[in-house]
């Protein structure tokens, strides 16, 4: 056991001394890692933002079923409460008709009903399911449409299903970028270690011959791409915090234009730990597989 | 310790470095290994250490079948062995001292007893003094008793050396030559290659001679065959 820390303590010392050594290299691979790695934490945390955004907006939909004209009060009032009470309906409201008059009046358009001798307008009733399965709002609407009450349906499901749709794809984006990338970076860490490697042939050549295992020969460029990984991955939290910070101004102008108040959030501790212990990962992969591969070539 | 039958070794390329060398060296021999160059010495040794494997015949170290042993094993096996090298093999990038803790390092061993042991190594050799030095400020005999100082610090029952006083002077050869005696006394088996027939005749050991990859002389121990290679001239 105290073998087995001395061993990897002393490996730890080595590699921390090679990434010292090789500073200038090293540092532009960890920009690149760290680039590479921000590329998809970046989309990740504007979507983030996007959803937040979009959830403050309300994306409930809303589903608006219009009376026939000849329907009275007393029977939409009845079909109203019939609805309340399906459990898929969500809030259920009645929309007399003179109350859907007033709301046109205060929206200014009195002047143009000012001319009408009676409301033209029909009862409406308004519903807004909760869950928002766009299928079952689908099902609800056509339902309402074959109700003999009912003149016509208004979903206002549209925009909101659209946003989500975009919001989906921008999370698949997330995640082939953090899939491609991250090979790309294991590649990239791979490369580094290779030339590391042949750069210390002769100390590997003398440590095997005085009787050095695979093991102790491995395990300074184990940590040197895990400590790469890191590093890169601190980078990367850098970009995207900086990244947040530029446009956080802009986007809260913005806000503030449309009278709302909107601050862009940045990586949630526990979103900055996935990252940095995914940068560790993609290091300590790409060293392991360049090691084994180029040190079984040196015999 | 050791015992070689029938070992032949072909280089790719067909040269053929050994041809048909049977020998046995018991635990405790000094031997010393001599012949002109190309004949076969380092091959000999590289052998012995596992460094080469054999294109036919069998190897047995310690007990071990070298034909036999795991790639997994081999570092085990070299840990018995103190190597001195033709070419040093020195880490040129480390200090004297970090060269004499490596094998240390590579046993697991780190600290001050580590430090404690290279230290007793290098005052062996007489390069106490030059602990920070950088290898390659050394000279030739201090990078050689370097190397020796780096073979013992491991304390190995075995020690192969190639050439070590190759390039010296009389003084430190026999200063060198000393160090192994004084491993002799303590029962380590040594097997040194040498041109120097001043140094075998003043140290007097067994001596195996090679000639274009043959063993011409030495191949088993028997002191009427010492005897005869010290009568004749
Ligand atoms: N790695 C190798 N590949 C091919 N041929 C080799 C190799 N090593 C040695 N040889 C050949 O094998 C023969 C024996 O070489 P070896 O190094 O054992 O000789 P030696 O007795 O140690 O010579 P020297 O006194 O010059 O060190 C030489 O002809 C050499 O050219
Ligand atoms: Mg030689």
């Amino acid at each position: 056991m105290r073998v087995w820390i001395t061993h990897h303590l002393h490996s730890l010392k080595i590699a921390l001394g090679r990434l010292r050594a090789s500073s200038a290299a090293s540092l532009m691979s960890v920009l690149v890692i760290g680039v590479a790695l921000s590329l998809p934490a970046s989309l990740y945390v504007l979507l983030a933002n996007a959803q937040r955004a979009a959830g403050n907006v309300s994306v409930q939909p809303e589903i608006t079923a219009f009376l026939k004209l000849d329907v009275d009060d007393m029977a939409a009032e009845q079909m109203a409460q019939a609805l309340a009470k399906r459990p898929d309906a969500g809030a259920v409201t009645f929309v007399h008709r003179d109350k859907g008059m007033d709301k046109l009046r205060k929206a200014g358009l009195g002047d143009v009903m000012a001319g009408l001798s009676s409301n033209p307008l029909p009862h409406a009733i308004t519903l807004a399911p909760t869950g928002a399965d766009p299928e079952r709002i689908d099902r609800l609407a056509a339902e309402l449409r074959q109700h003999e009450n009912v003149e016509q349906v208004s979903l206002d499901a549209n925009w909101s299903r659209r946003l989500a749709a975009i919001l989906a794809f921008g999370r698949e984006l997330v995640w082939l970028l953090a899939v491609s990338l991250g090979i790309a970076l294991a590649a990239i860490i791979g490369n580094t270690i290779r030339l590391q490697i042949y750069a210390q042939r002769e100390e590997i050549e003398v440590s095997r011959l005085i009787g050095a295992t695979d093991r102790f020969i491995r395990r300074p460029f184990l940590y040197f791409g895990l400590l790469q990984g890191l590093v890169g991955g601190l980078a990367a939290w850098g970009m995207v915090s900086l990244l947040i910070a530029l446009l956080d101004g802009s986007v809260a102008r913005v806000a503030l234009a449309y009278g709302t108040r909107f601050s862009l959030a940045g990586l949630a501790a526990q979103e900055t730990l996935i990252l940095l212990g995914l940068a560790c990962v993609l290091g300590f992969t790409g060293a392991y597989l360049s090691v084994t591969r180029t040190l079984r070539h040196f015999n | 310790m050791i015992e070689f039958s029938e070992v032949t070794k072909r280089y790719p390329g067909g040269h053929e470095a050994l041809a048909n060398v049977s020998l046995t060296i018991a635990q405790g021999e000094l031997v010393f290994l001599t012949g002109h160059s190309g004949a076969g010495k380092s091959t000999l040794l590289k052998l012995m250490a596992a460094i080469e494997r054999p294109t036919s015949g069998q190897i047995i170290v310690n007990g071990q079948s070298l034909g036999r042993m795991k790639r997994a094993a081999l570092p085990y096996f070299r840990r018995n062995i103190g190597l001195i090298f033709q070419d040093h093999k020195l880490l040129y990038d480390r200090s004297v001292f970090d060269n004499v803790l490596l094998p240390l390092h590579i046993q697991g061993l780190t600290g001050p007893d580590a430090a404690k042991r290279a230290r007793a190594a290098l005052d062996k050799v007489g390069l106490l003094g030059r602990e920070r030095a950088r290898p390659i400020t050394l000279s030739g005999g201090e990078q050689q008793r370097l190397c020796i100082a780096r073979a013992i610090v491991s304390r190995p029952a075995l020690m192969l050396a190639d050439e070590p006083t190759a390039n010296l002077d009389d003084a430190y050869a026999r200063e060198i030559m000393d160090t192994f005696l004084a491993f002799h006394q303590v029962g380590v088996t040594l097997v040194i290659s040498t041109h120097d027939q001043n140094l075998i005749r003043r140290y007097g050991g067994r001596t195996l001679t090679l000639a274009n990859g043959h063993l011409t002389e030495g191949a088993a121990e028997s002191p009427a065959g010492r005897d005869a290679a010290l009568l004749t001239p």
